[in-house]
This record gives structure tokens, sequence and C-alpha cells, in this order.
């Protein structure tokens, strides 16, 4: 096939296949969790780490995956503070950092197609270092889910329960959102940070209507997310559009086939 | 959790505020292993707090809390279990697997042994035809019975259960009370548990802790549910309507 003939095409089909599988994993929590805009929250603040990575001259990757994780950070204590409504917390930071970014790409003398392909996603962006990075991080997420699994899934389920069996809710909380802003710094030079979100939630709501146990849910969330995802590729590519945005049209596609099912 | 050999829960003048309301006010007494215990009173009377102080879920204002069991020898159904999560993606296996979750530690994995225990809860229970079903499928009765395999599972020395009856229709309910009963008689489980319905409470418990903020009688039911009693817990007089229990 002609898209393979690419390295290029090659390392985005990689990069893509990790983002599919890892995007998923970690989104189930944050649907199960009530923490759905979470991911969208930290794409935004990863903008902003990309904006400064820019203007300061280091690695976009790097200023998103810092100040993306700096921010969940903040958020789970100003959300475990109690002073702030949980959703008031995001707009805060989903809307500063908005402003942060809009601000340090105008300092940086405008909006460069680097910054767009962040916003959106672009296949031609993914370089041999950052599909090495991806997959690390990819195996580096599987690996933590699979030791806090049981942890997770109870919390999910039932908090109070794991409240009085003894486990550190804070602790696993901030796990999660850590994951949360590794998986959106990741995957937002494939899907764009503007529509990571829509990858880490979209599969799993899918999943859902198929009425399957949590594993099952799960694995067909991953199956799912990629499929979109290399569908996706292929769209963009052949029809040169937006990698983000096709991909999520897919994903959205199968959700509401799910419906009728 | 500090330690007692002669009680497995001591309160000792044990108060609790809300937004500075008082909703618990110097509760004393004792759970000693092995006892059946049922605790009543009208809403807001502190029920579910004076629960979830014991697990350790909020912690007294004033007072001492002595609880002999570690967190994971506690098997706890939480109260109205069987109008959450019924959307929940997870089987009933799975629900009830995730009761050892405490016992086997941060790094632990789930073995032979645990599916052992997983088996014997949904045999005890009497759902193991219901291991594959998802939990949104299920009714209310027999939601219920899945949150008491998943304590179940955890093999607990001590079952707490909040209104354990809410979704269960009456006949489930005198069944639902039954099966407590034996348990805690042929293996010597302590139970304590929160009820709104006095009459089946009175059939049920070996003894009674009556609650509106302050505790106002602990004893045996044949001893403490009469009118008398009733009318001053509740605060006004409550007129009896009893039906028959199979014995």
């Amino acid at each position: 096939m002609e898209i393979f003939q690419f390295d290029f095409m090659i390392r985005a089909f990689l990069a893509g296949a990790a983002v599919a599988v890892v995007a998923p994993l970690v989104g189930s929590f944050l649907v199960l969790r009530r923490y759905s805009m979470m991911a969208d929250t930290l794409a935004h603040t990863a903008l902003a780490g990309v904006a400064a990575g820019v203007l300061f001259g280091v690695s976009p990757l790097a200023g998103a995956l810092a100040v993306s994780a700096a921010a969940a950070l903040g958020m789970e204590r100003l959300r475990s503070g109690e002073k702030i409504f949980g959703e008031s917390v995001l707009v805060i930071f989903l809307s500063g950092s908005l402003a942060l970014a809009a601000v340090l790409v105008s300092l940086a003398r405008g909006f460069n197609i680097g910054f767009y392909n962040f916003l959106f996603g672009s296949i031609a962006t993914v370089t041999p270092a950052y599909l090495y990075a991806i997959v690390f991080c990819t195996l580096a997420a599987i690996a933590l889910i699979t030791v806090f699994y049981k942890e997770l899934f109870l919390i999910s389920f039932d908090e109070e329960l794991a409240r009085a069996n003894g486990l550190r809710i804070g602790a696993l909380n901030t796990l999660l959102i850590l994951l949360t802003a590794l998986v959106v710094s990741l995957a937002m030079q494939v899907v764009g940070a503007l529509l990571v979100g829509a990858l880490m939630v979209i599969p799993f709501i899918t999943a859902i209507q198929f009425k399957r146990g949590f594993r099952g849910t799960i694995f067909l969330a991953i199956v799912i997310s990629l499929v979109s995802v290399f569908i996706g590729l292929f769209l963009a590519y052949y029809l040169n559009l937006s990698t983000g945005g096709a991909i999520v049209l897919v994903a959205l596609a199968f959700f509401i086939a799910s419906l009728f099912v | 959790m500090q330690s007692n050999t002669k009680n497995i829960i001591e309160l000792k003048d044990v108060s609790f505020r809300y937004n500075g309301g008082a909703v618990l006010e110097h509760v004393s007494f004792s759970v000693s292993k092995g006892e059946y215990m049922g605790i009543i009173g009208p809403n807001g009377g502190g029920k579910t707090t004076l629960l979830k102080i014991i697990l350790g879920l909020l912690r007294p204002a004033d007072g001492e809390v002595s609880v002999s069991l570690e967190k994971n020898e506690i098997g706890y159904v939480p109260q109205r279990a069987s109008s959450y999560h019924l959307r929940f993606p997870a089987t009933v296996e799975e629900i009830v697997r995730s009761g050892r979750t405490a016992r086997l530690g941060l790094l632990g994995r789930f073995g032979k042994k645990d599916a052992e225990a997983v088996d014997k809860a949904l045999e005890t229970t009497g759902i193991s035809s219901l291991r594959q079903r998802l939990i949104g499928n299920l009714s209310g009765g027999e939601v219920q019975k899945v949150f008491l395999a998943r304590a179940f599972a955890g093999e607990p020395k001590m079952l707490i259960l909040d209104e354990p009856e809410v979704g269960i229709d009456i006949a489930g309910q005198e069944e639902f009370y039954t099966f407590l009963d034996k348990l805690n008689q042929e293996s010597g489980l302590t139970i304590i548990f929160v009820s709104h319905d006095i009459e089946l409470i009175s059939h049920s418990v070996r003894s009674v802790l009556c609650l509106n903020r302050r505790l106002l009688c602990h004893g045996s039911p044949r001893e403490f549910i009469k009118e008398e009693y009733i009318d001053q817990l509740y605060g006004k007089k409550v007129k009896f309507i009893f039906h028959e229990h199979k014995e």
C-alpha cells in the first residue's frame, strides 16, 4: 500500500496505535469517576506547556508534560480542599491555561504551523524520538494500571467502601490524573489537544453500550479506539484531512452506531 | 485502631457535629464478639453517622472510639446500595471479587484462594447463577445480595449494614434477615445493622440500640421495643402495625 511506503506514516500508525490503547485504558476510569472533563482540561493545560516550550526553545512535549502534570496536582489539591465545586476547578484551569497559551503564542510573535499541529494533530510531526517516548510511556501507563487495577476498580465502583477498607483514595486519584496528564501530553501530537479528551472518553462510552463486564468493556473500548485511529489515519492521508478531526469523527460514528445495538 | 480484648467496639462519650449542628451527643456503648445488633431511630438521628465513625470514615468531634479489628476484617454494605452504580459496566463476579481488594494489599494479585472465597460468597448468598450477569440488570433484592456477597468475599469478622432492606420487598426482607440470623448463629459473625423496620428488628436481633442524637436505649429488643420507648425515640406517638413472621 502506498501509505506505508513513507516512514513518517509507519511512525504515525505506531504512535496512533499506542495512543489508541492507552487513551481509553486511562479514560475508562475517568468516565467512571465522573472525571470525563479532566482529560479536556489537562489537554488545554498541555497546550500552554507547548506554547511555553515554543517560546523558550525547549521541547514542546517536555513543556506539555511539565505543565499538565503541575496542573493535575494543582487541580486535585483544589478539588480535595472542597472549597470550590469540582467542575469550577476544571473551568478555572481550562480557561486559564488557554488564556496563558494565547498570551505565550502572541509573545512568540504569532500563531505558527507547529502550534496549529498541536491543536488538531498532525501525522507528519511524529518523529522517531517522539515515537520512542510514546511507546515507552504507554508501556509504563499500562504497567501502572495493571498494578493498581483492583484498587482503581474499587474506588471507581464504590469510593465509600474503598475508604472504609483503608485504601489511599487521594494517592490513587493523584495517580489517575497524573496518568491522564501523561496521556494527553503524548496523544496531542496525533489527535490534537482539542480532541484528545474525545479519544479517552468516546470509545469507552461506546463500549458500555455493548453491556459487557468491566474487563470486557475496557478491551472493547481499546478495539474501538484502535479501529477509529487506523480508519482516521487512512482518511486523513488520502483525503488530506485533519488527523485528530478524522479520528474523532470515526469514533463518534461508532458511538452513534452503538446506540442502535 | 486500638485493640481491646473484651469488646470488638467500644465508644466512650462520642459526639459528632456537622456544620455546627449536633448529630451525635455523648454516645457510649460497646459491642462484643458475636453480637447481633440492630440500630433504630428517626431520620437524622445519627445512625449512619455512627456506623461511619465505627468504620473510620468520620472522626468524632469528641470522645473515644476503639475498634479491635483491622479495616480489612470489617465487611460493609453501604446505605441504598441497590440504587447505586446501575450503569456501571461490571459483572456480579467482578464486584464480589472487589471485596478481596483490601485483604490482598497493594501489590497482591487475585489468585486461587481469592477465586475460592468469591465462589463461597456467591454460594452463601445464593447468587452463583448470577455470576456473569451485569449489576445493572438485577433486581433491588439481587443487588443487595451482591453487596452482601462482596462483604463476605473479604472473609470479615464483623459485618456492618446500613439499611440493607432498602429495595427489597417484604418477603425478601424476611428471607434476608433470616439469612443474617443464621449466619450469626452458625458462624458467630458479629453483625450490626441500621434499619427503619422496628417490628422486623424485634424478631431478628439479639440487642437493639435506640438512637436519636443521644443513646436512648441499648439492650434486648424484648425490653426496649415497646410503645413507650418508641414514642420517646421518635418524639411522637407511633402506631404499631404488626405483620406475621415465619418462625
